[in-house]
């Protein structure tokens, strides 16, 4: 302690260096993980069985981290890349708060400890699928696919939709068609919604090198997109409606939902650069901001409806 | 002036072990609630004594209809 009591007035380098405990919790992606946690325990509170309190709060703890464990490897591979983007800058490996040796740990141990212990609290299914998330998201998604094709979001969007089956896995120790539609309502919804991003957020990829489907196939072909995923979501969405987990209060939430999603991705379709442009951008951050509504409305239902069967 | 300088980075420094030792209570107290949460659902254990027991014995009657 001396020694470092010595040092504080004149060695800057570490002072600068120093991370503080919020970097580490930064490295987790706080912000990700709050979409995991929701859906995840909407997967977990609809599967039928149940599980005690405790039990059902410890796999949903250990979900969140695994899904932040992913995150802090995510950041010490891409902290080149974050490094050049405006938006990422910041983030505590390329701002040379934390060494990205440090991050890698970090992720490693984290997702060690949390699919023992979701092994252990629930069932190895549930770890088993946590364990695929986190090597999907960390090697598949950020290791391979982001870097190589414009379809990265397309499929990574398969590491956030993994929540909701790991969730009713920890409960029944299996699959279903419900859980399975719950991944699909996450997987067709994560490309209109992050493309809807993309035609208004002027963002930096192509100095990162990152081929984003804005830069490589042009806006009017990002709309198509959109488009085309919106459509394809519809039937996943309303497909889940006959499912044991649903009821009525989610299928005329999927369909009022649905049916405003498919007016905006229309709309989106209908437009140029130049109306776009015109207006600010006016119609694409409005279904953005709708689609935000459209996934917690669509689990919020299924959790109304798991309510509804209980009173 | 006092012997030990406060510098910021203590403060970063302190909030980081703070930080560390509420999470390793938070686990080891997660670890305590979820044994007792296993031990109470859990079915009654019968260890192995090296004596014959009807419950530790297969089905063997047929189950008449």
């Amino acid at each position: 302690m001396s020694d470092f009591t010595a040092q504080t007035g004149s060695v800057p380098r570490t002072s600068e260096g120093e991370a503080g405990f919020g970097d580490y919790v930064a490295l987790l992606k706080p912000r990700v993980m709050s979409l995991v946690v929701f859906t995840a325990l909407v997967g977990l509170l609809v599967a039928p069985g149940g599980v005690s309190p405790m039990i059902g709060f410890t796999a949903i703890l250990f979900i969140a981290l695994g899904a932040g464990a992913s995150g802090a490897l995510n950041m010490w591979y891409d902290a080149d890349i974050d490094a050049v983007m405006k938006r990422t800058a910041k983030r505590p490996v390329p701002a040379g708060k934390v060494p990205a040796g440090e991050a890698l740990s970090l992720g490693l141990w984290l997702s060690v400890i949390s699919v023992a212990m979701l092994g252990l609290a629930t069932n190895w299914i549930a770890a088993g699928l946590l364990a695929f998330t986190i090597f999907f998201y960390a090697v598949v998604y950020t290791m391979w696919l982001k870097r190589s094709t414009p379809q990265n979001i397309v499929i990574g969007g398969a590491a956030g939709a993994f929540p909701p089956v790991i969730g009713w896995a920890a409960v029944t120790g299996d699959v279903s068609l419900a859980s399975i539609l719950m991944f699909g309502l996450i997987f067709m919804w994560t490309p209109p919604h992050f493309w809807a991003l993309a035609l208004f957020m002027k963002s930096d990829y192509h100095k990162a090198d990152v081929p984003m489907l804005t830069v490589t196939h042009g806006r009017a072909e990002t709309r198509k997109q959109i488009l085309i995923y919106t459509i394809l979501l519809a039937p996943v969405a309303l497909g889940l409606a006959f499912t044991s987990v649903a009821g009525p209060v989610y299928l005329a939430t999927a369909v009022v939902l649905n049916a405003i999603f498919l007016k905006g991705a229309w709309d989106i379709w209908r437009r140029d650069e130049a109306m776009a442009e015109a207006d600010e951008y006016a119609v694409e951050k409005k279904v953005f901001r709708f689609s935000l509504f459209y996934l917690f409305l669509h689990f919020g239902a299924l959790l109304a409806d798991a309510l509804w069967r209980l009173i | 002036m006092p012997l030990v300088e406060t510098h910021e980075i203590h403060k970063r420094r302190f909030g980081r072990n703070f930080g560390t030792a509420l999470c390793l209570i938070g686990f080891c107290a997660i670890v305590f609630g979820l044994t007792i949460a296993k031990v109470r659902e859990g079915s009654l254990l019968e260890a192995h004594d090296h004596q014959p027991r009807a419950s530790a014995l297969p089905i063997t009657e047929e189950i008449s209809q």
